[in-house]
């Protein structure tokens, strides 16, 4: 009999007739590393949520050191010792790290804080476990790296001894993901366990004892990861084999398709500038990537190229002709096409169907309407063929709410729109973002087969992966500048993490003066 | 509504999601109109409990008997209500239909008064006029709006007083209009009053059948042309219509301004009535009071959901109400106060149940979320659990 600090065993959770968990068996042994693993809707919410009492399962039990356990709510499995750092930080942004990591469990006397004794606690649990944190920061003014931290030492803090991590590497820098791994190995010598769910295999391999993998709400099996490769856990996460490099030719590059002059933008959140005179071209037949941690000004170029937002100074040209002021409408008609980075606040009306959505650029458009009257047999003809040509899944058909349909196949949708649109430029920004392995290789595929067609694409991403195999040229942007043009085939994601956290540079410094 | 647009060939599964998207509005309708009467109920019986069976009765069928009058007074606040549906369709809270009823009565007076025409043409006139006023009137708030990001709850509020004073001024100053020992503008020529439709002891007239023809042409507007299209996306997803390259400013401007012109109208409509005492007419009276049938028109648009259709039932019923309500307060001694509470208990309970029905929508998606399979692989049977969170979206 072996010794499992936390085991759910058969669990069984049902929505209306249909099972999110079908009979899934998780045991986590005392001071392992335990990965979760599966696709988007694979049931893995839906376990935790079991796990953390926020759905009751209908069948099945959960066993803590052995002994049967209820957790009715979130504060029964507190009470467990049950903590969790969640995909999107649960941290209050104006309040400092201090009172952050006490909030809920607040020392006092007589209703009055006693702060002193938590902030000697809290600074004796960061150098513990090497978690470098400033305790009287205020959550806002820090990195993501060091909010994360913030929300490893709130676990500690509460004598957790089960970790739970939700995707924690998606928003770090790859020496921060590092550092988080030595951080995990920290904790399991230190006798706590560790719960690690994530798609990413890499991370996987690199740090966890063993595997868990669940697919379509079913577990697929346990592996010990020193006796399993990335393909044969792709392979029970997927149910198929998967190509994961990325296939692609030489890129035959042609003329200048955009052009970035120079420009520079004022900043919505402070008073230095999002993006300091910045310049740079995307041919036909190449992939051009801007790479960069999150918010260091390539959303806002983004924003400038596809007229989101409005530039300080510079121009933008698209097919050599100026599109700095122009509007929205005609820069898509002069050949822009845009996979927005988020799908749900810029790509689709949720509420529209499916085949509204598919018309969403172009419904103005003779193809589409006469005298203002929608053409409906057309844009449901239109819809047929991109839902056919793309595999775009969904209830319904084009009549399907894009609301109800799956992360997937809205983007598949937006892709579908966008590709099919006539266009020189496409833009895509986090095109994979939150998608699961088969979708990403799909996207990928498309990218590639859009630049294959001597169309310019401009993509943006974070995930350094897709960023090395997609991209034919890399410009990283830090604080606003860009700080290094690589040739993916040249560097290392180690060396591309350098650049992103702006200790290389191989672009020359300008004389830049606010 | 949407579903309208369908093809013959998808009708059987077009009208499986409008029955389960119809209904649940339907039904959210009908169970708050049925908690409002209850407590309706209690609040006559308080009032005046022996005679509160009766008068209740004659609130909700005495209306009955005078069909005339239901379908008269409900046609300024079908208009008002079409413009708060219309504007809440693009997101935007016109809560200043009064000021825009307002200057449409007047621009509809002005011409009345002071412009001679041909009959049969002076009232198409005075109603275009009107018209023309409450478009000015919305026109404000939706520049201040798509220009300066001045938030239209705000600016039609201040105008709702701006206007009404304004106009009391100009009545009161204008003495073709104004009788002043009356307190109240002159009758107007009969050249201006709209055509009556002939149902005796009513002033039921022609515009009630304009305004149901509005309310129809809207629903054309917003379910089958381009126009609607972009209207409902902005309202839905004002991100994903600046992205698509709509123009959100210009579509702000013109729905305030047709949802002025729709007021205007609204009060061109009351103003312009036939009197059924002969060689009299309706009268303005500038008393600085704010035209109630402006806030009317917000209940009536949430009671119809919004929908152009659903407003005019929604509009009848409400005038329905008022009709029986004031049967009630002539036959049984009930105060026209305790009427109108009445009144606003069951259209009180019909936003609360709207908000009601959100919300278990909104709880229902939230449940159903983990359930949902999210993956190229996912199977067909397992997105048709997809039609769930549909309802309510």
């Amino acid at each position: 009999m072996e010794n499992y600090i936390i085991e759910l065993l058969h669990i069984t959770k049902e929505f209306a007739g249909f099972k999110a968990n079908d009979d899934i068996t998780l045991q986590l042994r005392k001071g392992e590393i335990h990965a979760l693993l599966g696709e988007n809707g694979a049931g893995k919410s839906t376990l935790m949520s079991v796990l953390f009492g926020l759905y009751q399962a209908e069948q099945g039990e959960i066993k803590k050191n052995g002994k049967k356990v209820t957790i009715n709510n979130p504060n029964d499995a507190n009470r467990l010792g049950i903590g969790m750092v969640h995909q999107h930080f649960k941290l209050v942004e104006i309040f400092t790290v201090l009172e952050n990591i006490i909030l809920g469990v607040e020392p006092n006397k007589l209703g009055f804080l006693q702060k002193k004794d938590a902030r000697n606690k809290v600074v004796e649990l960061s150098k513990r476990y090497g978690l470098q944190v400033d305790v009287d920061a205020i959550i806002e003014n820090i990195s993501v790296g060091m909010q994360q931290r913030v929300e490893i030492l709130k676990m500690l803090y509460r004598e957790n001894e089960i970790l739970i991590f939700d995707e924690p590497t998606a928003v770090l820098t790859p020496q921060e993901i590092d550092e988080l791994m030595e951080i995990m190995r920290g904790f399991t010598k230190e006798g706590k366990s560790i719960l690690f769910i994530t798609h990413k295999l890499n991370e996987i391999m690199a740090v966890a004892d063993r595997c868990t993998v669940l697919r379509k709400g079913k577990g697929i099996g346990t592996v010990e990861i020193k006796n399993t490769t990335k393909e044969e856990l792709s392979k029970m996460m997927v149910g198929r084999d998967v190509n994961f490099s990325v296939e692609k030719n030489e890129p035959h590059v042609g003329e200048t398709i955009l052009s970035v002059n120079r420009i520079t933008m004022s900043s919505k959140l402070s008073k230095k500038d999002a993006v300091k005179d910045i310049s740079f071209e995307v041919k036909a037949g190449e992939i051009v990537c801007l790479a960069g941690i999150e918010g260091n000004g390539q959303s806002d170029v983004i924003a400038a190229i596809t007229g989101l937002e409005k530039v300080k100074e510079g121009t933008i040209t698209l097919d050599s002709k100026d599109i700095t002021r122009l509007p929205i409408r005609n820069r898509s008609v002069l050949g822009m096409s845009h996979i927005p980075e988020d799908r749900h606040k810029h790509g689709l009306v949720l509420d529209y169907s499916l085949e509204e959505n598919m018309v969403l650029q172009r419904y103005w458009q003779p193809e589409f309407q006469t005298a203002g009257f929608i053409k409906n047999k057309e844009v449901r003809a239109y819809a047929d063929r991109l839902i056919e040509q793309y595999d775009v899944r969904s209830g319904h058909g084009p009549i399907s709410i894009t609301r109800g349909m799956s992360g997937g196949n809205q983007q598949k949708a937006i892709i579908a729109r966008e590709i099919d649109k006539r266009h020189k430029l496409l833009i895509a920004v986090q095109p994979t973002r939150g998608l699961d392995v088969g979708a990403i290789e799909f996207i990928h595929k498309q990218l590639i087969a859009t630049r294959d067609k001597g169309k310019a694409v401009l993509l943006m991403s974070f995930e350094l992966e897709e960023v090395m195999n997609v991209s034919d040229k890399i410009l990283v942007m830090y604080e606003g500048e860009i700080v290094g043009e690589l040739n993916p085939k040249e560097t290392t994601i180690q060396e591309l993490g350098l650049y992103m956290s702006g200790a290389k540079r191989n672009v020359k410094e300008k004389k830049y003066e606010k | 509504m949407r579903n309208s647009t369908f093809s013959p060939k998808l009708k059987s599964q077009a009208s499986m999601l409008m029955k389960s998207k119809g209904m649940a509005s339907l039904a959210a309708a009908l169970l708050a109109i049925a908690l409002g009467l209850i407590v309706g109920f209690f609040v006559m019986l308080i009032a005046s409990p022996e005679s509160a069976f009766n008068g209740f009765t004659t609130m909700l069928f005495g209306g009955l008997g005078r069909l005339g009058d239901v379908f008269y007074f409900a046609t300024p606040i079908l208009m008002t209500g079409l413009s708060v549906g219309f504007a809440f369709k693009m997101g935007l809270f016109n809560i200043g239909a009064s000021g825009q009823y307002t200057f449409g009565m007047f621009f509809a007076l002005y011409a009345g008064f002071m412009w001679e025409l041909p009959p049969g043409i002076h009232w198409i006139v005075c109603i275009l006029a009107g018209m023309v006023g409450g478009m000015l009137w919305g026109f404000i708030p939706g520049l201040l709006k798509a220009t300066l990001n001045v938030h239209e709850v705000i600016t039609s509020i201040m105008l709702n007083y701006i206007g009404m004073y304004l106009v009391d001024m100009f009545i009161i100053n204008n003495a073709k209009m104004y009788v002043p020992n009356m307190t109240r503008t002159a009758y107007l020529p009969s050249s201006a009053q709209i055509p009556s439709l002939g149902v005796p002891n009513s002033n039921v007239n022609l515009s009630i059948i304009l305004a149901i023809a509005i309310a129809i042409i809207l629903f054309v507007v917003l379910n089958k042309t381009t126009f609607g299209y972009e209207l409902k996306a902005t309202g839905y997803n004002k991100h994903a219509s600046k992205y698509a390259g709509m123009s959100d400013t210009k579509n702000t401007i013109l729905t305030m301004i047709i949802a002025g012109g729709l007021s205007g109208l609204g009060g061109a409509f009351a103003i312009l009535a036939p009197s059924a005492i002969a060689g009299s007419s309706m009268t303005y009276e500038p008393i600085n009071v704010i035209a109630a049938n402006g806030f009317n028109g917000i209940a009536v648009a949430l009671l119809g959901s919004s929908n152009p259709i659903g407003i005019i039932f929604s509009a009848l019923f409400i005038s329905h109400l008022g009709r029986g309500g004031s049967l009630v307060s002539a036959f049984y001694g009930y105060k026209p106060e305790i009427i109108d509470i009445v009144i606003a208990v069951i259209i009180y309970f019909s936003a609360f149940a709207m908000l009601m029905s959100v919300a278990v929508g909104k709880l229902f998606r939230k449940r159903n979320r983990g359930e949902v399979v999210r993956g190229p692989n996912a199977s067909l049977t397992n997105h048709v659990k997809g039609k769930n969170e549909n309802k309510e979206a």
